[in-house]
């Protein structure tokens, strides 16, 4: 690939209920070895959880800070309870660090005050995009399902508007969200007394078809896919249509490596096919997909043809 | 009291005649493409018949609103403007919008034609719905199926529009607007294609010994014994195993369908303004039972009369049914 | 009463060769007549079809001793009673007991929920089927009443004797 110094690596939200200690240890690897550029904490997909893990946030924003990636706050997919709107109304009201706002409550909060668009916000088109840039938006994060005209017409208008333009391109796509909890109904629970056994699947619960093949994982209220996306080898087609950032969600594998290898193939310093490899080792039997950006099944994995 | 409106689905211009004539207060429905959430096979309308079938509800009284609540993906805005525009030609009494894109051009161009939030919007709570409020004018909320009565209460006195609540009919589980598990196996996106489990994916296969597995897009979806009722291979209504589950269960929830017409009164009670019936998918007959059995419910609620309960309770007879989220947190 | 368990298609059905072809010959006058007149008074049902006009449709009533094979183009309409062995290879088969097949014409009976029960059985491509399914459903009135009608008073007679000698079908769950 040629140099992409301009394009940031980013580690998204961790999505699971990793335990307060295995996420101390992970964001001070991430800030002392990780060549990422920027990290986005706070949980998006459970509010019981955030308890675990919120009194060392001050914490962890200044160790990431010191190892020189820039924080940004993301805020719950879903609102409904109240501890949920008080969580999204307190985050919303912060001057810094940036925040990236996961759902239309957060935006009521925040007003015309700078934002992040976050993946759950549904920007699938440069309508919505212009709306939100009028309304504060500095940054948008498109929804995973979109396929590749569709990110490079959003990408463009976005741009124009003076937008960064981000996209997942490494870890398991969310599918859905609910109200109810499948990690709690799968252990004869409910939510309310899920005794959190969700903290079990580091990577999410995995759901086999009566068949037998696997198909999809579950995460508390997520539904997640069973596949990893992986778009390194699309990634110079991104930034080259204008995507800015190239988004990694942490998955349960040595993530480190993971951001290396995708700040290497971005640098040039390794090519695609060796990445690719590269990839693949660190991430055991996990099927990779990206299906979704080539207008297929997003479980598929399309072949690359060669660059010419 | 809240005026308890009866909103009903039209999948055909014969099931919008049926619905009408049935006694609904009024019928949604979409064209036939992309920009509704039921892009389905044979179903939906043509600019023509939408005409015809506007004229044919205005001279019942019954209002007629346009499901415009997919979300256009970059590139193809125009085909959902198109759609405004031909909706606000025939005169439609509201707009049902999820996009903000689209809302805001709906917004900005038609300011005379009420728009209401989807429940493809998933906005589930006051400042949520309050934002599409203030932004585009938004008179009406689809809410969410995952709301107590109370929780709906609360929310009624803090926002400035109209609730609608579905009452009847599929039991969506997933935050709508917010699913993409239909285009993770088949290609084909719910909200950008207003696709649920597109039927050219289904295939249903009987083994010799009589049991029948369904399938979407090669992936089996349940599996049936020879005495076991099959259902159609939606992924959120499927069986699978888990790791404490080794022999199949229902992940997300058991095929059910809502029912909440034993909840009505406190609906009613609680500020609901308008009762939603699902359903654009299913037959005529459906439309003309369901319809007229609400429909008699409601009037005698509103006539301060007791309604007769076990009609409605009947409809669903020998089914499974649920009040869902919305008698109990439990469900959650 | 379940009548799901024997549309099994490797239940024997009724009629041998000699008398399915016998029984064929006697229908096809009729089925012939009748469709022509259902399409030209519901031209609006070709539409719905979409691609699905040129997709042959094999509808078999098992207790029946022929099945009926529908092709819905309107340039070229076949709606014709073959032999079961003599059947065409079909793009989707529709399989139930006649009354239920009838009233799912007439959108008596719920098709969502029959579809998809075991009382009637669906193969081949699914689309097909919920398109014929949506397209009949637009119509307005009684396809079966209008097809007695076409006969007088004997065939108005015939519909509600058919119809006193099955029991009525409950509605299913919704499935789509």
């Amino acid at each position: 690939m040629a140099v992409r110094e301009m394009t940031k690596l980013t580690l998204g939200p961790i999505a699971y209920h990793w335990s307060a200690d295995a996420r101390r240890d992970f964001y001070a690897r991430i800030a002392d070895e990780a060549p990422v550029d920027e990290v986005y904490l706070g949980e998006v997909i459970c509010s019981k959880r955030a308890p675990f893990h919120e009194a060392d946030l001050p914490a962890t924003i200044d160790r990431l800070e010191r190892g020189g990636k820039r924080v940004i706050l993301s805020t719950l997919a879903e609102v409904m309870l109240k501890r949920e709107r008080k969580a999204t109304e307190d985050l919303a009201a912060m001057d810094t660090p940036e925040i990236e706002i996961n759902n239309a409550a957060g935006l009521f909060a925040r007003g015309k005050r700078p934002h992040r668009i976050g993946p759950f916000m549904n920007a699938y088109n440069e309508a919505t995009i212009a709306w939100m840039a009028g309304q504060g938006a500095t940054h948008v994060c498109l929804p995973s399902e979109m396929p590749a005209p569709a990110v490079a017409v959003a990408t463009r208008a976005a741009r124009d508007l003076g937008l960064r333009v981000e996209v997942q391109v490494f870890g398991r796509a969310s599918l859905a969200v609910s109200a109810r909890c499948y990690h709690a109904r799968a252990h004869n629970r409910t939510k309310d007394n899920c005794q959190f056994v969700c903290e079990q699947d580091l990577d999410g619960m995995p759901l086999r078809t009566r068949d037998d093949r696997p198909i999809l994982r579950v995460n508390g209220i997520q539904t997640q896919s069973e596949s990893y996306i992986d778009l390194l080898p699309e990634s110079p087609r991104l930034i080259a249509d204008g995507v800015t950032h190239l988004r990694l969600m942490p998955q349960a594998v040595d993530m480190v490596s993971v951001a290396s290898v995708f700040r290497d193939a971005l640098d040039d310093r390794l090519g695609v096919g060796d990445a690719e490899v590269s990839l693949r080792d660190l991430c055991a039997n996990v099927p990779f997909s990206n299906g979704f950006y080539h207008g297929q099944a997003g479980y598929q994995r399309i072949a690359m043809s060669a660059p010419a | 009291m809240s005026l308890a409106e009866l909103i009903c689905p039209s999948g055909t211009p014969a099931a919008l005649r049926t619905a009408v004539d049935a006694g609904a207060d009024a019928v949604y429905c979409g064209f036939q493409d992309a920009t509704n959430a039921r892009n389905f096979p044979g179903l939906n309308f043509t600019p023509d018949e939408l005409e015809a079938s506007v004229a044919y509800a205005h001279a019942k009284g019954t209002k007629v609103l346009l499901a415009l609540n997919t979300y256009p993906p970059a590139g193809k805005v125009d085909l959902w403007r198109q759609a405004a525009d031909t909706g606000a030609r025939l005169g439609v009494d509201a707009f049902i919008v999820a996009d903000m894109g689209v809302a805001h051009y709906i917004a900005r161009t038609y300011p005379a034609v009420r728009l209401h939030l989807s429940v493809q919007a998933a906005a589930s709570s006051p400042e949520a719905i309050r934002y599409y409020c203030e932004n585009f004018g938004i008179k009406r909320v689809v809410l969410p199926r995952i709301l107590t009565i109370p929780e709906i209460r609360q929310i009624r006195k803090e926002i400035p529009c109209e609730i609608e609540t579905f009452i009847f009919g599929n039991h969506g589980l997933m935050v709508e607007g917010r699913c993409s598990l239909t285009n993770y196996l088949t290609g084909q996106s719910t909200n950008m294609d207003g696709v649920c489990s597109p039927a050219s994916d289904v295939e249903y296969t009987r083994q010799a010994d009589g049991s029948m597995s369904s399938q979407l897009a090669g992936f089996t979806i349940d599996c049936f014994g020879p005495d076991e009722k099959a259902g159609y291979p939606t992924i959120c209504k499927g069986r699978y195993t888990a790791p404490h589950r080794p022999d199949g269960y229902y992940a997300f929830e058991e095929p059910i369908s809502l029912n909440l017409s034993r909840l009505l009164p406190d609906l009613i009670d609680a500020g609901v303004h308008a009762f939603k019936i699902e359903g654009r998918q299913r037959s005529k007959s459906y439309v003309r039972g369901v319809v007229s059995a609400f429909r008699a419910a409601i009037d005698d609620i509103r006539a301060g009369r007791q309604a007769n309960i076990a009609n409605l309770v009947a409809l669903t007879e020998g089914q499974k049914q649920t009040q869902g989220a919305f008698e109990t947190k439990k469900w959650r | 009463m379940s009548i799901g368990a024997d549309i099994n298609p490797h239940a024997p059905r009724p009629g041998n060769a000699v008398v399915s072809r016998l029984a064929c010959a006697l229908v096809q006058p009729i089925l012939s007549r009748v469709v022509r007149k259902i399409a030209a008074r519901h031209p609006s049902l070709f539409a719905r079809l979409g691609p699905h006009q040129r997709t042959d449709f094999l509808i078999d009533p098992v207790e029946l001793p022929f099945a009926l094979h529908l092709q819905p183009d309107p340039q070229a309409l076949i709606f014709r009673a073959v032999p079961r062995d003599a059947a065409p290879p079909a793009g989707a088969t529709i399989r139930g007991r006649f009354m239920l097949l009838l009233e799912l014409v007439d959108s008596e009976e719920d098709g969502d929920a029959a579809f998809f029960s075991r009382d009637l059985e669906v193969s081949g491509d699914t689309e097909a089927v919920v398109r014929l399914r949506n397209a009949l459903d637009d119509v307005d009135g009684s396809i079966a009443e209008e097809t007695a009608g076409m006969f007088g008073p004997v065939g108005r007679a015939i519909l509600a004797r058919l119809r006193r000698a099955y029991p009525n079908h409950s509605e299913g769950p919704d499935p789509r």
